[in-house]
């Protein structure tokens, strides 16, 4: 019972956590994610590479809403990105059943970090191989962060994560700007993907979520809170055939 | 609940809040202190007035005062009477099957200047009011007062003598509390706490 009391993860002698380091390789390897916080929302995208043409690609989730006001996509692996969707809901709910709000991005993102640093400490555990990006807005307008396997966090102005992240931060750092446009924002995401995509780029093979920070007014006159939002298909397109 | 007495009322005025409460503090008839703190800072904008059990009274603001500092560091900003109240409503809530015996009241100005206040039964239910909020052993008292001295809108010196009127009247009709009052007016500018002179009996 007791045989995997002791952690996975221990020290080389030159300092480093190797099981982060392999970790860090498998989110190298995953499907590249990019994000940009433009002035008046965030967007992020990530490619969704179906494995074969029989895959059913609408029913694919890549991009998912973690509560009403943020939202998350991840480079490496799939499953171990479920689980973590999980327990970022779950703590986000946990803040609404005490204070009856959205928790800030920062406090989300400090559990999930939080959590994945568990993981590099526990028995018998090995660290998660994803990288996250999480966008959402709050108090302090938008936010983009992104979390590590080792349970660090940045807070980015705009990143990539996985496959194509060299070229694609070098892509957006010629592009960005801190006053930067929502829809210049979207455009800029969708190109960055394009540039490191394999073959063709269709609506079907990118996942784009945005939120931005300004509410929305009801036919009532109620203003309801930003909300983070998956561009459909058709949406995508649109950019898409603005990009070409 | 009526074993140490109080009286606590809060009202709402034009982009000001008022809260007051007696500070008798009695075990059954015998009064042992006659300063006794009802109503507490939270933030520089929002206070908390307690009724009911007075051990329930500060050990609750001590939880209080820990639950909100530690808000403060981790969040970085300052806590907003709504999201507070809803603090102290899950923390009563908690504590559904063998309850604190208390009656909070929750005042505060927000972000936006806008007037908060709110009153809760012993295990969390949030009663939002418009005008005011009371509770204690004089709060039957203290409805009757504010329910025929309150009008909306009251600038806070007119505030200040409302809710000093409700109060002071309501406490001279009750034996279990008293023996002096404290009115605190929150507005933009600041606080203003005033001592108000009353019977001392």
């Amino acid at each position: 019972m007791d045989r995997y009391s002791f952690s996975l993860t221990t020290f080389a002698p030159n300092g480093k956590l190797l099981q982060i380091e392999h970790a860090l390789a498998a989110v190298g390897n995953g499907a590249t994610s990019v994000g940009i916080k433009a002035a008046n929302g965030v967007v992020i995208a990530t490619e969704k590479k179906a494995g074969s043409s029989l895959i059913d690609v609408s029913s694919l989730e890549h991009m998912v809403m973690v509560c009403e006001s943020i939202g998350m996509v991840y480079s490496g692996m799939g499953p171990d990105f479920r689980v973590l969707v999980n327990s970022a809901r779950k703590a986000a709910q946990k803040y609404r059943r005490i204070y009856m709000e959205d928790p800030p991005v920062r406090i989300l993102v400090k559990e999930l970090a939080s959590i994945m640093q568990e993981f590099t400490q526990s028995g018998g555990v090995r660290p998660f191989g994803v990288s996250l990006l999480i966008a959402g807005v709050d108090d302090r307008g938008p936010n983009l962060y992104q979390v590590d396997p080792s349970g660090s966090y940045f807070p980015w102005k705009a990143t990539a994560i996985g496959k194509n992240m060299v070229n694609s931060k070098t892509f957006l750092e010629k592009r960005f700007d801190n006053d930067i446009d929502l829809e210049d924002a979207v455009y800029t995401a969708i190109l960055t993907l394009k540039e490191g995509f394999e073959g063709q780029m269709t609506e079907q093979s990118i996942d784009v979520g945005v939120i931005t920070t300004i509410p929305t007014t009801q036919a009532d006159g109620k203003q309801k809170p930003p909300r983070f939002q998956r561009l459909s298909p058709a949406e995508i397109k649109d950019y898409l055939s603005n990009v070409a | 609940m009526e074993y140490n007495g109080a009286a606590i009322v809060a009202m709402k005025g034009k982009n000001c809040i008022a809260i007051g409460a007696d500070k008798r503090l009695g075990q059954r008839q015998l009064t042992v202190d006659t300063n006794f703190k009802k109503v507490f800072p939270i933030t520089e904008r929002t206070y908390i007035g307690l009724s009911g059990l007075a051990t329930d009274v500060k050990t609750l603001h001590d939880q209080f005062r820990m639950r909100v500092n530690l808000y403060k560091h981790r969040e970085e900003r300052v806590i907003e009477p709504k999201t507070f109240a809803n603090l102290v409503s899950h923390v009563l809530y908690e504590r559904r099957f063998g309850s604190y015996l208390v009656n909070p009241v929750v005042a505060g100005l927000d972000k936006n200047d806008i007037p908060f206040i709110c009153g809760m039964d012993s295990i969390g239910c949030i009663d939002l009011a418009d005008n005011f909020i009371v509770c204690g052993t004089a709060a039957e008292n203290l409805y009757g007062a504010c329910e025929g001295l309150w009008e909306p809108d009251l600038e806070p010196e007119v505030l200040f003598e409302t809710i000093s009127q409700a109060l002071l009247n309501s406490v001279d009709r009750d034996a279990m509390s008293g023996w002096g009052a404290v009115v605190h007016i929150i507005t933009p500018a600041g606080v203003i706490t005033r001592d108000l002179k009353s019977r001392m009996d």
